[in-house]
């Protein structure tokens, strides 16, 4: 669906059917140089299983109009304020990546916008390889090829995805090629120049993350460091997949975001 | 500087789209002759013909052996998906039956396939959606043939039977500044010659029946989603980018994006036409795939000692093939096509008609098929054959002569191809 927010158009998949505001709402949000569509796995799931899903295209990105934002705190405030204009109360909030900093910043600064957040492939820090941000800055082809061949556990790059004909590797690249020029760059400056000092311990709400044993871009160990940091928080581990969990392992994530949302 | 560590060809064409079956851990890629598949309970059969989660239903809209063959098809070509078929004309269809409706239209290349032209000239008419066929190299008339009720550009990126090489960069750009996509059968190149999808097209089909299958026991079709159109951008293409209520109001652009004419393809157009790969020719159609890096090298050096050949027998009038620096596109075929131009050229044979019918009757090696893209060398007499059903106007606008004989180069040792091919030769000009 589109929806007019701040005189812009902004677009969220909501899984084929009609936001249904007596359902709780789940906004998802995606990561660097990507969109809604990285959730297709999990709307239309979540949809018909008592939620109201809404993946939404950041400014900027997939079929949402208005100006990029540069850093993580101006996208968490611009999520807040949608949530806001959403006025269907406090949302349970599932970032990815780049949206997952997007989710400790709203959670933190904005808690009456979350009733809950799920953080995938999330990190503390997000710095970002020289190469790739000097690539994505020049807008070559070469950076939506690296983070394609990073974001995805050895597994991926054969074979494995469940929807039967889809090839993951080259949904990944396509995806990224579609961003229009500087929206990579945006993205991967602004998780490069992140400091989430100690916002961990700013966080009330309910915290689930998920990690992948082999994702590349937010290794084990920088999600180790942030969970560090929480009080309490409900940790799950996806053995043999990377970065692009949700699609590299969607049953598995459906069933804990299920448990999770509930 | 960093480069992607992605798998190279060679090694996606023995590997792509298969894990050991979790089950018994064949290495092999087990041949699933099924029709269906037992729900896990209901809430799950739901789920999978809501579209909520992804899963095998029954063997018409999908199947593990036939997926398999799917993904690694989509892998060596570049693609987001591909939906594999009964055979390259169902290919066509679905691609044509998934982007369009009663009302469009198409702009073609003139040389094409003749069961391509039929169903573009004869058969779709029918159904409301008709097509202009324009000169590949015109790209002026690539532009003027374009109606507002154009929907797609097709083209092979070798012709049928003038071997002509698309300009697949160029057409691409001329589609993509119409708001179109560019589909492109690339059943004579392979993605071991040429990606298309690299070079800008939207949509490769290939008859894999042909080099990709290689040894000409199975029929199979691919459709492969190149997932860079931006199906929304206009109100063009309303299957894709409007609420579907075959699956409840979806809108396959909104949910799927980049993927959504994989998507659409699958669950309407196998769903509503059926025309499914089976599974055991998915099987023997992997097994040409595992070899086709192997098999395209050998095919193309075998071509090249058959157009020496030819190039000095008296009884060859001319030889059309994109390595020969008199083809038209010779230049364009370096760039484009590096690693070769491909197994399938045409020659004029000195007689005409007459001797070209000698010559097939002489040929011992060659089987006279109407098929290409075999490990076995095959000779047809399109006039006769492939395109018998096209009028004398557009025979001779399609470029096929009385005298013209197309040849796919097999596998052969290349001595034994030559020797076949001079014996026929000589006994052709004894009239």
């Amino acid at each position: 669906m589109e929806v007019k927010f701040q005189e812009t158009k902004i677009s969220l998949a909501t899984g084929g059917v009609k936001v249904d505001k007596e359902q709780p709402p789940v906004l998802l949000v995606h990561g660097a140089g990507m969109d809604r569509t990285v959730w297709s796995q999990q709307t239309r799931y979540l949809a018909h299983h008592g939620f109201s899903p809404m993946a939404v295209d950041l400014p900027g990105h997939g079929k949402s109009g208005g100006e990029l934002l540069s850093t993580i705190p101006a996208m968490a405030d611009w999520i807040a304020d949608l949530i806001g204009e959403l006025d269907m109360g406090p949302v349970r909030l599932v970032g990815h990546s780049m949206g997952s900093l997007i989710s400790l910043e709203v959670a933190a600064h904005h808690p009456d916008a979350v009733e809950r957040i799920i953080l995938m492939g999330a990190a503390a820090a997000m710095p970002v390889h020289p190469d790739l941000l000097g690539a994505a800055e020049r807008n070559e082809i070469l950076a939506p090829q690296l983070m394609t061949a990073w974001a995805h556990g050895a597994r991926a790059h054969v074979a494995g995805n469940p929807t039967p004909g889809l090839w993951m590797r080259s949904g990944c690249q396509a995806l990224l090629e579609r961003a229009a020029d500087g929206v990579i760059y945006n993205d991967l400056a602004a998780c490069n120049s992140y400091e989430a000092g100690d916002i961990a311990g700013q966080i009330d709400c309910p915290i689930t993350v998920i990690v992948g044993s082999e994702d590349k871009m937010t290794p084990p160990k920088a999600t180790a460091q942030l969970v560090a940091g929480f009080e309490e928080v409900d940790l799950r581990h996806l053995k043999g997949v990377g970065h692009m969990m949700m699609i590299e392992a969607p049953d598995q994530i459906r069933e804990l975001m299920l448990s999770a949302l509930r | 500087m960093v480069e992607p560590d992605y798998l190279k060809f060679d090694t996606l064409s023995l590997h792509a789209g298969q894990e050991p079956d979790p089950t018994t851990g064949s290495r092999g890629v087990p041949i699933y002759q099924t029709t269906s598949y037992s729900f896990v309970d209901t809430e799950q059969a739901a789920g999978l013909f809501n579209l909520e989660q992804p899963g095998h239903i029954y063997s018409r809209i999908s199947n593990p052996t036939v997926a398999v063959l799917e993904e690694r098809l989509a892998a060596l070509e570049g693609g987001v998906g591909a939906v594999c078929t009964a055979s390259g004309m169902a290919a066509f269809h679905l691609a044509c039956a998934t982007i369009m409706s009663a009302g469009n239209h198409v702009v073609a290349s003139r040389n094409i396939y003749g069961g391509s032209h039929n169903m573009l000239n004869l058969t779709m008419p029918r159904f409301g959606i008709t097509t202009t066929f324009v000169d590949p190299r015109d790209h002026d008339a690539w532009r003027s043939a374009i109606t507002p009720e154009t929907r797609v550009l097709f083209a092979e990126t070798l012709g049928n039977p003038g071997i002509e090489v698309l300009d697949v960069p160029v057409v691409a750009e001329i589609a993509h500044e119409h708001g179109l996509p560019l589909m492109l059968d690339a059943t004579f190149t392979t993605p071991y010659l040429m990606k298309p999808i690299e070079l800008g097209a939207d949509i490769v089909m290939h008859s894999v029946t042909k080099f990709l299958g290689g040894h000409g026991i199975a029929l199979g079709g691919v459709v492969i989603d190149g997932g860079r159109f931006d199906w929304a951008a206009t109100d063009k293409f309303p299957t894709l980018s409007e609420p579907y209520d075959g699956y409840h109001g979806i809108s396959f652009f909104e949910e799927y994006g980049h993927q959504a004419l994989s998507m659409r393809a699958r669950a309407e157009g196998l769903r509503d036409f059926g025309a499914a790969m089976s599974p055991a020719n998915a099987f023997h159609l992997l097994q040409g795939v595992e070899t086709l890096p192997l098999r395209m090298q050998r095919h193309v050096e075998n071509t090249a000692t058959v157009i020496d050949f030819l190039e000095t027998n008296d009884a060859v009038s001319w030889i059309s093939h994109p390595s020969v620096s008199s083809h038209p596109d010779h230049e364009l075929s370096k760039k484009l096509l590096p690693k070769g131009a491909g197994a399938i050229l045409s020659f004029g044979i000195a007689g005409g008609r007459e001797a070209g019918r000698r010559f097939i009757e002489n040929v011992q090696l060659a089987s006279h098929v109407a098929n290409v893209g075999d490990a076995k060398t095959l000779v047809i007499h399109p006039a006769s054959t492939t395109h018998q059903q096209l009028s004398a106007e557009d025979l001779s606008a399609a470029g096929v002569g009385e005298d013209l004989i197309r040849l796919s180069v097999g596998l052969e040792d290349s001595e034994d191809i030559i020797a076949d091919l001079a014996r026929a030769l000589k006994a052709s000009q004894k009239g």
